[in-house]
């Protein structure tokens, strides 16, 4: 039996996903500590997307475990999907629907014993949750559609860490933002980390990554080109890593 | 110009022009009409009894648009249901005949639903093709021929009958609109029915099983097409193949004047019972100020898109 209790909350090892016998990962190997952030880098088609969706169960792999605080898992299932929450680039919102309402969208609340929804129970939890991670509303009961893209962002990260009990996956967070709502993005993104959850980023603004990761792992044409300690690399070496120009 | 665009901004006229409009309406035909019987308690109460299956179908309508799909065939199962529970009834039951003709409902609107939720077929196309389909088998059923339903107790349940002296199909219009309003509002099964409309994506990502959404909006429908059928069969004490048929364009109307959106995500069952009940009074007025068929239609058709062009407005970014 593993040592459950001292494991990583997330370990990738030697993943390797096909489509139709072409090859988009191989060699992956990959472990995240709760409250670390990891930074995964590359070119356009590394396979950066297809590592986060394989995590998130929406791929199985072809070959290689998973496991998720020791656990190996099949990723497709509901029940692991409950260990890992994803913010997609499109952030996955209901732009008509409330803030609250987008919180609890596929979990809402209800109330006991005819099986109504709580909206005022739902209210007051997502009014807690947007104040804990400081994610600047008008107000939860404010349509998504009537907020800025920064604050967009915002309610799609506190969705994930209000459901996800180990792993939050963040492709391209903030990728359509400008440098204020960036920042404060970045500001709840390291919020996060303190809640010792494990991260998983996609970025591909490098002085992003330097900000928020503890480690950086580099991917090039679906193989694993290597993993480096953020405060022991720079710009430089992993730009020649995702190119491969030495 | 740009100040009724301001105002228009500023007051959210799109969420309740079925009421102001209502409002407006019955203001008018209270004034102009005062001396012929329009404010009379029958001919109110007439208005409610007379757009009872409409309001009836609205219901289910607004579910489908809500979740982002159209249902077209709405008006030939109609015919079809009351048909099937009209034929039904003679050789067995009220009771069998009436769970026949919601059944029959429930089966065209599950065909619709399996075409659109499985195949991912647009609703319109399919609806639109079940349409006529559904039309020519209500005529085949009875050969053009008219059922007449001679059982006293079905025909108090569903159309002339009452309860304490409320009219039947006031209650039928009371149950399923509220019944409808509390599914739609406090239900996770109405929450995921717009998170569908709105973005199908998302509400996938978030585990909403959007295809048996789709499924179930399309079978609503035809169980509330069918539903009206039976009021329609109890009012007139038979059925015909014509029934539903002009009602198709007038619940559309009704729905969209009443605060649900064409293309998903926002609806409103209150909004539909009185977008119903406008387009009720509407006929009623233009009838007693003694318009001509041609005339009717004509100032109908503007109001409605009036009433349409002004809730469908997309605010100013």
């Amino acid at each position: 039996m593993p040592n459950v209790s001292n494991a990583p909350a997330l370990r990738l090892t030697d993943i390797r996903k096909e489509f139709s016998g072409l090859v988009a990962i191989e060699n992956c190997s990959l472990a995240i500590e709760a409250g670390e952030i990891v930074a995964l880098v590359g070119d356009n088609g590394a396979g950066k997307s297809t590592l986060v969706k394989i995590i998130a169960g929406v791929h199985p792999p072809t070959a290689g475990t998973i496991e998720f605080a020791g656990k190996t898992v099949q990723p497709t299932t509901d029940a692991n999907r409950n260990d890992v929450e994803v913010v997609y680039q499109d952030l996955a919102l209901a732009d008509q629907q409330p803030v609250y309402m987008n919180l609890f969208l596929g979990r809402e609340k209800i109330k006991r014993p005819l099986g109504l929804l709580d909206r005022r129970g739902m209210i007051d939890e997502a009014q807690a949750l947007v104040s804990q991670l400081d994610v600047r509303i008008p107000s939860v009961t404010a349509t998504i559609r009537d907020l800025s893209g920064g604050q967009r962002q915002g309610v799609a990260i506190a969705r994930a860490f209000h459901w996800a009990k180990r792993i939050v996956l963040l492709d391209e967070p903030t990728a359509a933002l400008g440098v204020a709502e960036t920042a404060r993005v970045e500001e709840i993104i390291k919020t996060l980390r303190t809640q010792n959850l494990a991260i998983l980023i996609i970025s591909h603004s490098l002085d992003q990554v330097f900000r928020l990761a503890d480690r950086i792992c580099v991917l090039r044409r679906g193989s694993q080109v290597g993993i480096r300690r953020t405060a022991e690399t720079d710009k430089n070496e992993i730009v020649s890593m995702i190119t491969g120009l030495a | 110009m740009d100040g009724v665009h301001r105002l228009l901004d500023r007051v959210d006229v799109r969420q309740n022009v079925v009421y102001v409009g209502f409002l407006v309406i019955f203001l008018f035909f209270s004034v102009t009409l005062w001396d012929t019987g329009f404010l009379s308690s029958r001919n109110l109460i007439n208005i409610v009894l007379q757009t009872a299956p409409a309001t009836v179908m609205a219901v289910g309508l607004v579910f489908v648009l809500s979740a982002g799909e159209i249902d077209l065939s709405f008006g030939s199962i109609v015919a079809v249901a009351a048909l099937v529970g009209a034929v039904v009834m003679q050789e067995a039951s009220a009771l069998v005949g009436i769970a026949a003709a919601l059944a029959a409902g429930c089966v065209i609107g599950a065909i619709n639903g399996a075409f659109v939720a499985f195949l991912r077929l647009p609703s319109f196309l399919v609806t639109l093709a079940t349409m006529g389909l559904f039309a020519g088998v209500a005529r085949t059923l009875t050969d053009l021929r008219s059922i007449p339903i001679t059982n006293e107790a079905f025909a108090g349940f569903f159309g002339s009958g009452s309860l304490f002296g409320i009219p039947s199909l006031v209650l039928w219009t009371v149950a399923v609109v509220a019944l409808g309003h509390l599914v739609y509002r406090h239900t996770t099964f109405g929450a995921h029915v717009v998170a569908t409309g709105d973005n199908a994506a998302a509400a996938r990502a978030c585990r909403v099983k959007v295809t048996r959404i789709r499924l179930s909006v399309l079978v609503l429908s035809g169980a509330c097409a069918a539903l009206a059928g039976l009021l329609y069969a109890g009012r007139i004490q038979g059925a015909r193949y014509t029934l539903g048929e002009a009602d198709l364009m007038i619940v559309i109307a009704a729905v969209i004047v009443g605060g649900t959106k064409l293309n998903g995500g926002k609806g409103s069952i209150i909004g539909a019972l009185f977008g119903s009940l406008l387009m009720g009074m509407l006929n009623n007025g233009l009838i007693l100020m003694g318009l001509s068929v041609s005339q009717q239609l004509i100032v109908r058709g503007l109001i409605i898109l009036a009433a349409v062009a002004i809730s469908l407005r997309e605010p100013a970014r």
